[in-house]
């Protein structure tokens, strides 16, 4: 009962936000069950705070409270709206070295059904391929129709993840999508690319990383939050997932960090006297730029 | 660049520590509050309300709200939109009753709720406020058909609601108001009268605007006593129950005014053509009265506007003290300029207004905390004991929290200099919105009135003398790292006492002459000591604290001690005001003062 109920709520708030026209589901998946769609997220620092670095000065200290990635924000809003239209479910794959899950509850106040979360002490200090591994491996286990991811995350830009959960579970793997079309045949994304889009149909189950702001993410509602606490939260170790920790973390770790320095302060800016020759100056700094 | 940043870890923390929110769980009428979903619901309300109401604050302002010539009002572009966004996240609905589709929370939370909406959009944020009144009337006073008929709509913000009260000759003085209502045969009403300054009184924004109205019935007594108070839909239920037929009231002009430009301030006229149909709440002659019952929740509603809208003006002043380069301090090197935070009367201006700010918001959700304990508390005696302080606290938070809004705003445009002063800047808008604050919801001189007539003398003094005695604990336990906040604790409440004695003992004018200081000398106290229970918690917390949260509560401290040691003695020089009398404001005849 209490699982139609939430899909009746859910059918209403559809029919009362204009669905848009990028995400649109093409009749049903087989078994009548609807898509499963997992999605990756990453809770991060807030952003709106000055970061600091750990005390070994090679890493974002993560000791506070962490936040939904804002990147992430519009995969889960897609594969909202994709199981909205289908049916179906969302389910979101989250690594989180603290145990922390504030900004997965974020994710589920907006409406996806449950989380898988993987807490090991162990993970602190996991590269990018670290990363991928513990994910893929918890992807597994939940056997999702679609992977949703961000391109990356706000606070390591690595850029690589997606990719390479594809990779580790022999999926096709389509980036920067701007569109989502699930149909009985396979997946049709729109690629954003610099001269227009790309058109890529791929079979299911696939990785697709969604590049921010091609949907509006939506506001968790009151209820939303309410309901999120009671959503089913499941919470991984790594000998959970079959993993050893030599694999992940600071001793898994292939890529090492030598040093982060600051961005340099910017400089003062140029100022030029017209002394009637100003445009000609404008032109060549145009130029300089390649602008012209 | 004028951003709204919630404070949520104040705000947690005044939840927590200064109103002890974590007990409430266990009382039956708060079973759905989680307290740890505190943090959690509160940082997404604050997140919509900074994101989707805050960004309209300034074309609000800049382009305000329209009448239109079929009398129709067009809000700004965006106002619509927001609203339904709000409407359609439920966040109108968390404090209400689960009965009519509410969110069972506690009022302490619903109002740090509303603090954020406030201080993102004063203006847009009185609609759901207006609401709100209408909705506390009809829960304690409708009909169970009224409340059914109603209540789901109001509570989700379907529809919103608004108060006609103030007519062109009663202002502060309702019971000169004219406005009359016939009975009709089907048991319903004819209301003809016009209302002035009724906020949001007509808008785009709703499909449907429920207007409670006071009015007089043919045969009732005059003054307070013979009001009556109805229910007069914009539009009236069609046979298949949709509001579509046009009720008789209509907004005939709507005023230009110094602040608030897109929160529409109309004229109604009511019974142009036969008369406005009205539904009679509860009894006849009884509207005064009901009016009382929301007016806690309303006033402190109004004196946390005032919170919020000082806090926006001083994370702007904030922000602007740390960028702008001004001077050179001896630490900055030769030829560079020093951000004007380091200049000490830049220093004392922000901590003004921090302090305030923070005194200000523990106050109003104490208040808050004791309407939610006079209603939930299981022990009777104790429900009795919070609805007296909560009586006691309202005139405080309505009329400090409105006063501060004022000064903070003031201060923010004085530490932004000459741009403070250009609208650009945005603070200027602050300072020209909170203005009404201290006037509209009964006027901070109504307030103390009703501090010095009807809260003072609750069992004799008493009431008020034991929050003193509360407050001289407080001062008398302060450990020893404290210690700075003790004296000025002790001697505010001895100030306290003597007035409170002073007053009791000169009622009528002399009473009346010193209250309004007396207002301001009890809420700096109030504050003062909320503060200073702040600091206990912060002392306590400390050792298990580390990085920003240790930050934050050593700052709690040094915040306390800023307020206690210079501005509360400030407001206990106050004493004097008090105790003055009367004699003195009445030496110089009307004629002769000039």
């Amino acid at each position: 009962m209490r699982q139609r109920h939430t899909h009746a709520q859910r059918r209403s708030s559809v029919a009362r936000r204009d669905l848009p026209f990028r995400v649109a589901i093409r009749g049903r998946r087989q078994h009548n069950q609807g898509v499963k769609i997992a999605v990756c997220v990453k809770q991060i620092p807030d952003p709106a705070n000055p970061g600091r670095l750990d005390a070994d000065g090679k890493t974002l200290a993560r000791d506070e409270k962490l936040i939904l990635d804002e990147s992430d924000s519009y995969g889960v809003e897609m594969a909202l709206q994709l199981a909205e239209a289908a049916g179906g479910e969302v389910v979101l794959v989250s690594m989180s070295p603290t145990g922390e899950v504030g900004g997965i509850r974020t994710a589920l106040a907006m409406g996806a059904d449950a989380a898988v979360i993987i807490s090991d002490d162990a993970l602190a200090g996991s590269d990018a391929l670290g990363t991928a591994k513990v994910l893929a491996a918890a992807l597994r286990r939940t056997q999702p129709d679609l992977i949703l991811t961000a391109t990356e995350s706000t606070d390591g830009y690595t850029g690589t993840v997606p990719a390479q959960i594809a990779e580790l579970l022999s999926l096709p793997s389509v980036t920067f999508a701007k569109s989502v079309e699930v149909g009985s045949d396979g997946l049709l994304v729109r690629r954003q690319a610099e001269y227009g889009y790309d058109e890529v149909a791929c079979p299911l189950p696939a990785v697709v990383s969604v590049t921010a702001g091609v949907v509006e993410p939506r506001y968790p509602s009151f209820r939303g939050i309410m309901a999120a606490k009671s959503k089913p939260t499941e919470m991984l170790t790594l000998a959970g997932l079959g993993l050893e920790p030599s694999e992940v973390g600071w001793t898994g770790a292939r890529q090492r960090i030598i040093d982060v320095s600051p961005v340099p302060e910017r400089g003062g800016g140029e100022i030029c006297e017209d002394d009637g020759t100003g445009h000609e100056r404008i032109v060549a700094l145009l130029e300089e730029l390649k602008v012209l | 660049m004028n951003s709204y940043t919630p404070p949520l870890q104040d705000m947690v923390f005044a939840l927590e520590e200064v109103c002890n929110i974590r007990s409430f769980a266990a009382m039956e009428e708060f079973e759905s509050f989680d307290p740890d979903d505190l943090h959690h619901v509160l940082a997404e309300a604050g997140r919509f309300a900074s994101e989707v109401f805050g960004p309209l604050n300034k074309t609000g302002d800049s382009l305000g709200s329209v009448r239109n010539p079929d009398s129709t009002v067009s809000t700004p572009p965006g106002f619509a939109e927001a609203y339904d966004s709000y409407v359609e996240a439920g966040w109108g609905a968390a404090a209400f009753p689960l009965e009519y589709g509410g969110g069972g929370l506690p009022w302490a939370m619903g109002l740090a709720l509303q603090e954020m909406l406030t201080a993102s959009n004063l203006a847009l944020s009185l609609c759901p406020l207006l609401t709100q009144g209408a909705i506390h009337s009809l829960l304690a006073h409708g009909s169970p058909a009224q409340k059914a008929e109603y209540l789901p709509k109001l509570i989700s913000g379907e529809w919103s609601a608004t108060m006609l009260l103030t007519e062109p000759h009663a202002g502060s003085d309702l019971g000169a108001l004219t406005t009359r209502a016939e009975r009709a045969d089907d048991g319903s009403y004819r209301l003809f009268g016009q209302k002035i300054f009724i906020t949001w009184g007509e808008h785009d924004m709703t499909p449907n605007i429920i207007h409670l109205v006071l009015a007089r019935t043919p045969d009732a007594p005059a003054g307070t006593r013979g009001i009556s108070c109805f229910i007069v839909p914009k539009f009236l239920p069609w046979q298949d129950g949709s509001p579509k037929m046009r009720n008789d009231i209509a907004c005939i002009a709507i005023e230009e005014k110094m602040g608030l430009h897109a929160s529409p301030t109309c004229v109604m006229q009511l019974g142009e053509s036969g008369g406005a149909v009205g539904y009679l709440i509860g009894d006849e002659n009884a509207g005064m009265s009901y009016m009382f019952t929301m007016m806690n929740n309303a006033r402190l509603g109004v004196g946390m506007e005032g919170v919020g809208v000082a806090d926006r003006a001083f994370q702007q002043s904030l922000q602007f003290a740390r960028e702008r380069l001004q001077g050179r301090r001896p630490e900055t090197p030769a030829g560079k300029q020093s951000a004007i935070i380091s200049h000490p009367d830049v220093r004392r201006m922000l901590l003004t207004q921090k302090s305030l700010v923070e005194a200000t918001r523990s106050l109003c959700y104490y208040n808050a905390t004791a309407i939610d304990l006079a209603k939930a508390h299981p022990d009777k005696s104790e429900r009795a004991k919070a609805q007296e302080l909560c009586d006691l606290l309202t005139p405080l938070s309505k009329s400090w929290g409105t006063e501060v809004g004022e000064m903070v705003a003031s201060l923010a445009i004085q530490l932004h200099g000459g741009m403070g002063y250009v609208e650009e800047t945005g603070v200027a808008q602050y300072f020209r919105d909170v203005r009404i604050t201290s006037i509209y919801e009964g006027t901070n001189g109504i307030q103390a009135i009703d501090l010095i007539a009807r809260k003072l003398p609750m069992r004799r003094g008493a009431v008020v003398k034991e929050l003193l005695e509360q407050i001289a604990t407080t001062a008398k336990e302060m450990p020893d790292e404290l210690k700075t906040l003790r004296e000025p604790l002790e001697e505010g409440v001895e100030s306290a006492r003597r007035c409170c004695d002073w007053l009791l003992a000169h009622p009528g004018d002399n009473a009346l002459a010193g209250a309004v200081p007396f207002q301001r000398l009890m809420a700096s106290l109030v504050g003062g000591w909320l503060l200073a229970v702040s600091s206990q918690a912060s002392l306590r917390m400390l050792p298990a604290a580390s990085g920003e949260e240790a930050d934050f509560l050593r700052a709690k401290q040094v915040t306390a001690e800023f307020f206690c040691t210079q501005i509360l003695p400030e407001a206990c020089a106050l004493e004097h005001a008090v105790t003055g009398g009367a004699e003195l404001l009445y030496a110089l005849a009307p004629e002769q003062m000039r």
